[in-house]
């Protein structure tokens, strides 16, 4: 680990006065300290903003919930408004980790955790996500793939993004306050993550000094909702895939809204708008569900290795929208 | 020239305060271990994958290998070393020592504040199908709360009833 | 009877080899090779030296002299690069984070060369090795199977596959060295035998064994991955003579990856023939494995099948192939973990071909004598086991047809295995004095949480015909009279024989009891002395998403007489909750490309949680046994994860009607198209 110096920061204004070139802002530690370890990241100047950003969950006046950064994702989980009101987000914050972690997790740093992709953390892989240009090693034949992207990859990247709770909030709609050198502004998600393109460096469309100070929950939707993640243990473990859902659905028995994203697909959370559009207005039936999903699944790619992710993907949707439905 | 990669921290530990300089590097974990002499806290992984470093910080369990000291200034920590109150066992190591919660030992710190710390949560858990209400703490419910601390040797089966019989004595849900 | 060492296990003042305060001590950290095959060409350490806090480096190909061909602990001393993760050097300084820091400022310069870590069945360079572990025949066979097979009413040919395995001790493997004036060596080690450590590490030093002292009385488990001496001993050691300051090491969770050991891959055929009524007429187990460039280990894989069923021919086979990975060593059962996984599993094929139940088909076959060597078993209960555990699990009237129960969105089934263990002993000393109105037993054995050290008392005291509370045991220390190393299930017998014995030299008299048991342990022959057991699982699987998940999993064992229901109990739930995970997570991938293991730590290398584990129950039938050591056990460290694969496996056919022949069993292979 490279030695830094450390400073804890009392606002936002002073963590992005803190910042520049070689320093990382520090949240619950359980990403960066472990990133900082492994060599991956490697500060001089450590800002620590547990402190500088809000860190309580309160009511806004049209029905919004306004999470600051700096809540541990325990906390939020466990919010009697986020149990009662945003079933879906607690369910995917407490399936992600171990209960130590999400104590000491805070919802910024969940948002801006990195990839786990095996290439990426280790330091004498080429990686072009911690060294652009010098290759990627996950598509090379023979490369341990199960666990990439099958859309939105291009060929520089194919790491997908580990975040439940993100997944659950791009399915809500939330959107992410940022605070900077250039002042304030909104970030709707999804559009917080991007896809890797051709600049696989660039996790989030945050600028060098940004910081999230809090995540804006609209009004929650109408319908029922959950979040389903299928990993290879019972429990602490990434997801091989996951989904996060909302299915309204009419008198009439037709699809009123349907919300949809993927984690554990891409390098972003991953919202389904094509299978959403799909279902909307047809009849709530299996078979609808099955179109949606074949719908959205049309543009997979999946890498060698990686097709199951297609199967898993398309049979989640169609089993959680089944559970939905009455 | 002052050397910007240490600071001065005071960590509460069992109750006792204790000052030292650090390495802005170092993590809680290796300040118990390799500063203050409490090696009860165990290094599995360092990277908050297995649980064995786990300690009660401002009471609430967490992974200390992921805990840099210089960001713990003025926390209060306890260790294995402080659980029980004065000479006694805690009732979970009691209770460890009971059900033979343990094979190797390795983990058994980790367990032991990581079950005095989820104990102390409320809330629902992955498991836990109604959200609104807070579950009974069934074994299914533990089995899932206690995922984030991991046992080679496979004693899980008994950890379990050893922190049924704390948390419910006269038997329990099912 | 709870453990002897539960009070410092549980207060946290158990100390393992890293947390002796050793005063003056400083740290060393491993730089390792990031190219799979190929020469050193420079190691130049001048970047790391000049980092704060550093006191030494030591690498690169230096040409010490060393007492030893073992090319994993003569370390530093030659420019061949066999493996990635290899340990090519060691930086030595005042905090560990400088020491790490300094680490990644070595300059290695690699001249690379091909490399090649993938294990194929057709792979030109197999050879069959002269032995196979811990010294067999590397083939056996007898009558004609070709004939047998043809001619066979029922024909199973199925190929099984396991992945590359690592045993992942919750303790990583750490030591601290420190050299007095005298040149002598006391080292803190985790090991599973501190005798046969300080041998090996005095004789890779060139130090005579007196020079070395291992100190070791606790060890947060090693499954097999600490019964030989481990590259980070001799590190430490070398540091600590360099620095002029004793060292302590501890390997990272990577690290352990590759410095370690591991369990080979596997690639295994079974082909079995049977008449219509359900007796084998032919058994071939032909396995397929791979060892290291530079160091040969054989996995007795197919060693169980010449124990568990009678069949008038036989053939087993043993190849290997030297390929640019680590070492492979022991790890939990080396041999019957896998082999039994693949021939349980041809086993129920078997039964489904013939429409026969697998309980009744494994009943009807099982031999009067060990059918390889045609020796007497000593004695033979796996009969008894499956009964006893049919009944228990509620077997009776199980409906054979797969994929035809549902529960919700789960599809359910049942499987069984058997299991099987070789009980054997190896000679051993210990002494029995009496002290201070009570005992001490002393003796150089490991407890590496099998409870050794409260088994070891409740025999002593037994002799002696006092409460176990009277009796101190002292172990864990090469000082401590000789004794073998935890491992083969070996322990309780091998030491409880010595431990016996000097306590009845001790009784004789009252003069302090030594014991040596070598000649005693030669005559040991003329039987076939083996555990078995049974193993019964229940699966769920979700046909949509393919996770498997284990409500129910029961194991009943024969192995002799229990020393202690509490300690046995958790051995056999340990093994039984290894075997989960090994069915359903565990792997090692293999990068064919970069040529190495990737996804070295314990959120890509998945072991089972405390989720995963639901109703998991062992239970035991009483044994008696005339040809064993006297106390009558047969050891129970290691059977308990030799059925379980096979028993999940088998219950994941009966739910799906799908036969994974490729472990683990993952929601990514239940879902690939049939």
């Amino acid at each position: 680990m490279r030695a830094f110096s450390y400073v804890r920061a009392g606002s936002p204004a002073e963590a992005v006065s803190q910042y520049r070139p070689g320093a990382a802002y520090l949240g619950g530690g359980t990403n960066l300290v472990d990133l900082m370890r492994l060599g991956v990241a490697a500060p001089d100047h450590v800002v620590d903003v547990t402190r500088a950003v809000d860190g309580s969950i309160g009511e806004g006046d049209n029905g919004e919930l306004r999470v600051g950064a700096g809540v541990r994702n325990s906390d939020l989980a466990n919010h009697p408004v986020v149990r009662e009101r945003y079933p879906m987000l607690a369910r995917a914050v407490l399936t992600g980790a171990s209960g130590q972690i999400r104590n000491m997790a805070t919802v910024g740093g969940n948002l801006l955790q990195r990839t786990r992709c095996p290439y990426f953390q280790d330091v004498m892989m080429p990686c072009n996500k911690r060294q652009p240009g010098s290759g990627c090693q996950a598509t090379e034949p023979g490369a341990e793939t199960g666990n990439m992207a099958i859309l939105g990859h291009s060929p520089f990247c194919v790491a997908t993004h580990p975040s439940d709770m993100a997944v659950a909030l791009t399915a809500l709609g939330a959107r992410v306050r940022v605070a900077g050198p250039d002042g304030g502004r909104w970030v709707e998600m999804p559009g917080l993550h991007r896809l890797p393109d051709g600049r696989p460096d660039l996790d989030t469309v945050l600028t060098p000094g940004e910081l999230i100070t809090e995540v804006e929950l609209p009004p929650p939707p109408r319908g029922r909702s959950t979040y389903r993640k299928v990993r290879e243990r019972a429990s602490f473990a990434f997801a091989l895939v996951s989904l996060a859902a909302v299915l309204d659905i009419g008198k009439d028995g037709r699809v009123r809204d349907c919300r949809l994203a993927l984690g554990g697909v891409a390098h972003a959370p991953w919202r389904a708008h094509a299978a959403e559009r799909a279902a909307l207005s047809l009849p709530a039936s299996r078979e609808t569900f099955a179109r949606a999903a074949d719908e959205e699944l049309r543009s997979a790619r999946p890498l060698p290795g990686t097709e199951y992710k297609v199967t898993l993907a398309r049979n989640l949707i169609v089993s959680v929208l089944e559970e939905l439905s009455p | 020239m002052e050397n910007t990669e240490i600071s001065q921290v005071t960590v509460i530990v069992n109750g006792e305060p204790r000052a030292v300089e650090v390495d802005n590097r170092m993590s809680v974990l290796d300040l118990l271990r390799e500063r203050l002499g409490l090696t009860g806290s165990k290094k599995g992984c360092d990277h908050g994958q297995c649980g064995a470093c786990t300690v009660l910080i401002g009471g609430r369990r967490a992974n200390s290998c992921l805990a840099l000291a210089v960001a713990h200034d003025g926390a209060d920590i306890r260790t294995v070393e402080g659980l029980a109150d004065g000479a006694g066992l805690h009732p979970l190591q009691e209770a460890f020592v009971r059900h033979d919660a343990f094979q190797c030992g390795y983990c058994t710190p980790g367990q032991l504040c990581s079950a005095a710390g989820m104990l102390a949560e409320a809330g629902p858990s992955a498991v836990t199908e109604d959200l609104t209400a807070d579950p009974p703490l069934t074994p299914g419910e533990i089995h899932e709360r206690m995922s984030g601390n991991l046992c080679r040797c496979g004693a899980y089966v008994n950890i379990v009833k050893a922190i049924m019989a704390v948390s419910a004595p006269d038997g329990g849900p099912s | 009877m709870t453990r002897v060492e539960a009070p410092e296990k549980v207060t946290g003042t158990a100390k393992y080899a890293f947390e002796y305060p050793v005063p003056d001590a400083v740290y060393g950290y491993p730089v390792l090779a990031a190219i799979a095959s190929g020469r050193l060409r420079a190691f130049d350490a001048a970047g790391a030296l000049a980092m704060p806090g550093v006191l030494a480096v030591l690498g690169g190909a230096t040409t010490r002299p060393f007492g030893t061909k073992n090319f994993e602990l003569a370390l530093f001393t030659s420019d061949h690069i066999t493996y990635r993760g290899q340990l090519l050097g060691v930086v030595v300084a005042d905090t560990l984070e400088n020491a790490r820091a300094a680490a990644a400022a070595v300059r290695v310069g690699y001249e690379p060369e091909p490399h090649d870590a993938v294990l194929r069945a057709d792979h030109p360079r197999l050879y069959r090795p002269e032995k196979i572990n811990p010294a067999l025949p590397a083939d056996t066979g007898y009558g004609d199977v070709a004939a047998a097979l043809a001619a066979a009413a029922a024909r199973v040919d199925v190929t099984y596959t396991t992945p590359v395995q690592h045993n992942n001790p919750m303790e990583p493997h750490a030591a601290i060295a420190a050299w007095d004036d005298a040149d002598a060596l006391t080292i803190w080690d985790s090991t599973q035998g501190p005798s046969a450590d300080r041998d090996t590490i005095a004789a890779t030093l060139g130090l005579p064994p007196e020079q070395v002292r291992v100190i070791s009385p606790h060890v947060g488990g090693g499954f097999g991955s600490k019964g030989t001496t481990r590259p980070h001993a001799i590190m430490a050691a070398l540091a600590a003579r360099e620095a002029g300051r004793p060292v302590k090491v501890a390997l990272t969770r990577q690290q352990m990856f590759t410095l370690t050991g591991h369990r080979t891959p596997t690639i295994q055929r079974l082909e079995l023939g049977a008449t219509a009524d359900g007796r084998l007429t032919a058994v071939a187990h032909d396995v397929i494995e791979h060892t290291a460039v530079r160091t040969e280990f054989a996995e007795q894989t197919a060693a169980c099948t010449r124990v568990m069923y009678g069949t008038p021919a036989m053939r087993t086979t043993h190849r290997l192939v030297r390929l640019n990975v680590p070492a492979p060593s022991w790890m939990r059962a080396p041999g019957e973990t896998p082999g039994m996984y693949a021939l349980e599993s041809a086993m129920d094929e078997l039964a489904v071909a013939l429409g026969m139940d697998p309980v009744e088909l494994r009943i009807r076959n099982d031999p009067a004598a060990e059918p390889d060597s045609g020796l007497p078993f000593s004695s033979r209960n796996l009969v008894a086991c499956l009964r006893e555990g049919a009944g228990r699990f509620g077997w009776a009237g199980r409906d054979p047809r797969p994929g035809v129960r549902r529960r919700g969105r789960w599809l359910a089934g049942t499987g069984v295995a058997a299991s099987t263990y070789p009980a054997r002993r190896r000679p051993s000393t210990a002494t029995a004095d009496a002290l201070d109105g009570g005992y001490v037993v002393r003796i150089a054995a490991a407890d590496i949480g099998t409870g050794a050290r409260t088994a070891l008392g409740k025999i002593a005291a037994s002799v002696l015909d006092v409460a176990p509370a009277r009796v101190r045991v002292e172990l864990g220390d090469s000082a401590l009279p000789a004794a073998p190393l935890a491992g083969g299930s070996m322990g309780t017998a091998s030491w409880g024989s010595a431990v016996a014995a000097a306590c009845e030299a001790l009784l004789k008299d009252g003069s302090p009891g030594r014991a040596d048991t070598a000649a005693d342990v030669a005559e040991d022959s003329g039987f076939a002395r083996h555990s078995f057991g049974a193993q019964f699982a229940e699966v769920l699987v979700d046909p949509q998403t393919g996770e498997v998940r284990v409500p129910r999993l029961l194991g009943v064992f024969a192995a002799g007489r229990i020393i202690d229901a509490s300690l046995a109990r958790s051995q056999f739930i340990g093994g039984m909750t290894m075997g989960l995970g090994m069915a359903l997570m565990e792997e090692t991938a293999v990068d064919a490309s970069a040529g190495c293991f990737v996804g070295l730590d314990l959120a890509q290398y998945h072991i089972a949680t405390c989720a995963d584990v639901q109703d998991l129950d062992a239970f035991w039938i009483d044994e008696q046994d005339a040809h064993l050591w006297p106390g009558g056990g047969k050891g129970i460290g290691e059977i308990g994860i030799t059925g379980t694969a096979a028993a999940i496996g088998n219950a994941v056919y009966h739910a799906t009607g799908r036969r994974v022949r490729d472990l683990p069993i993952t929601p990514a292979k239940l879902l690939r198209p049939e």
